[in-house]
């Protein structure tokens, strides 16, 4: 999976749960959960998705890491990061 | 034709799942309806083998009427080796009626003369009977894939669109699908809850009774056991509420049931409709089906699954029609309490409102815990305050003990 691919990923997934957001639009640093009215159980389903998409162990104590998008990209970069360069 | 619901009429057939030929056992999914609660995947009741489809795609047709033949397998048994729909024995009608209700208004006249067979659509999916997404589901169609070629990895082995993307190769880009083929009528729903609420508060005396809760232990309990889990079985607060009011539920029979025609008839099975809002506004709560028999693990996943159903538009008929008692719950967002409005003929709702942090006395000390309101809405002709509260400490009490739920 490309890095770069990410955001794409993250964006994908939200709208697979926000489908008439519209997401180029979203703040990165907005609150997931305000700014897309979304419920812990889409939460869990966006966590789902991308885990299994990108392949990262996400644990639950991780999650606020993952609340606005700027900070799930930062996070996944990072777990992707590591050991690739 | 089922009827989802008392005030229900008449539905319109906007999907077929199977084709004339096609094995079917029952619970499968056969067909789409749209109606005024938006579209109901239609379960069949017989097992055997499609042999016409009576109802053409977005024709609308009255409560009752047939809407396919099937040849059941006594029937097969019976008859030819190698059944021919052209000229088969008399077969009986789909009576695709919900479960636990009444038998559907007879399908009348089940000898239809030989309707055309419709040139039907493609439809895909038609061998091994796996669950689809209707994500899922709407990706296979667009991108001509078999979803029954391959393995899911949703919820009981259900496809879900990243599975079909797989099987697409990662080279190709899928674009988010942004419309829903079968959208949920918004303006109809509101129609069909305003019709539902008013005749409860108009009809059905309430009474409310809140009750504070640590649910500190839950809190706990929920994260050492998410710390091994993969995301896909990880639980959430809402399954242990759902399944507190389940297990209650059971022993409390006067909150478990339907009113009907002036007389109160408790229900056997524990069926909790769980409100799921929409987004866009709109609520619907279909039934999750035996939460007090079901392990907590299976709660959340049949929850989950009904949760991204709902909101997809994609409820089953028998979901629709048989909740015994509704449980709504606000989430992490919002406020500390909801007081329901009982959706008749049920006769109570159980509310959850928003955990929040308060200082609490635990053994003599005050310090911080997580504190949840639960409120009970609950019909005055079937029950009373007292016992009321008896039903709505019993689920606290449970929510207590996380590990026995």
């Amino acid at each position: 999976m490309n890095e770069a691919d990410i955001p794409t990923v993250l964006r994908e997934e939200l709208g697979n749960i926000a489908p008439e957001m519209d997401l180029q639009k979203l703040d990165p640093q907005a609150d997931l959960r305000e700014a897309l009215d979304i419920d812990s159980m889409d939460f869990l389903n966006f966590v789902i998705a991308v885990h299994h998409r990108l392949g990262v162990e996400i644990p639950e104590l991780d999650y606020p890491k993952l609340v606005t998008l700027g900070g799930a990209i930062t996070y996944l970069e990072t777990k992707l990061g590591s050991g690739k360069r | 034709m089922p009827s989802l619901g008392a005030d229900m009429e008449a539905g319109t057939l906007v999907e077929w799942l199977v084709k004339p030929g096609d094995r079917v056992k029952r619970g499968d999914i056969v067909a789409v309806v749209e109606t005024q609660k938006g579209a109901i995947e239609i379960e069949i009741f017989d097992t055997g083998q499609i042999e016409q489809i009576l109802v053409d795609l977005n024709s609308k047709v009255p409560v009752g009427t047939p809407l396919a033949r099937i040849r059941t397998d006594l029937e097969t048994a019976a008859g030819a080796a190698t059944p021919t729909p052209v000229t088969p024995p008399p077969a009986g009608a789909i009576a695709a009626a919900p479960r636990a209700s009444p038998p559907a208004p007879a399908p009348t006249a089940p000898t239809p003369t030989a309707a055309p067979l419709p040139q039907g659509p493609i439809v895909p999916a038609a061998g091994r009977r796996v669950p689809v997404s209707p994500a899922a589901r709407r990706l296979a169609e667009l991108r001509r894939v078999d979803p029954s070629a391959i393995t899911g990895s949703g919820p009981g082995g259900a496809i879900v669109r990243a599975d079909i993307e797989r099987s697409l190769g990662v080279t190709t880009p899928v674009p988010a699908e942004r419309k829903r083929t079968i959208g949920l009528d918004l303006d109809a729903m509101r129609t069909a809850i305003a019709a539902a609420m008013a005749r409860s508060k108009r009809e059905i005396p309430h009474y409310y009774l809140q009750h504070q809760v640590d649910v500190t232990p839950c809190e706990q309990w929920i994260a050492r056991a998410n710390e091994a889990r993969p995301p896909d079985s990880r639980l959430l607060m809402g399954a242990l509420a759902v399944r507190a009011v389940a297990l209650a539920a059971r022993n409390f029979t006067a909150f478990n049931g339907f009113y009907r025609e002036g007389s109160y008839e408790p229900a056997a099975a524990v069926h909790v409709g769980v409100a799921v809002a929409i987004r866009g506004g709109g609520l619907a709560a279909p039934a999750l089906h035996d939460a007090d028999r079901i392990s907590l693990d299976e709660v959340m996943a049949r929850m989950r699954d009904l949760v991204q159903r709902t909101r997809a538009g994609r409820i089953r008929s028998s979901e629709m029609s048989d909740p015994t008692i509704t449980v709504s719950s606000l989430g992490e967002r919002g406020v500390e309490a909801l007081y329901g409005i009982i959706y008749p003929p049920q006769v109570s709702l159980v509310g959850f409102g928003k955990i929040v942090a308060r200082p609490w006395l635990v053994d003599g000390a005050i310090g911080p815990r997580s504190v949840l309101t639960i409120t009970l809405a609950a019909d005055h002709r079937v029950s009373d305050g007292h016992a009321g509260a008896l039903f709505l400490a019993d689920i606290g009490k449970r929510l207590q003990e996380p590990e026995n739920l």
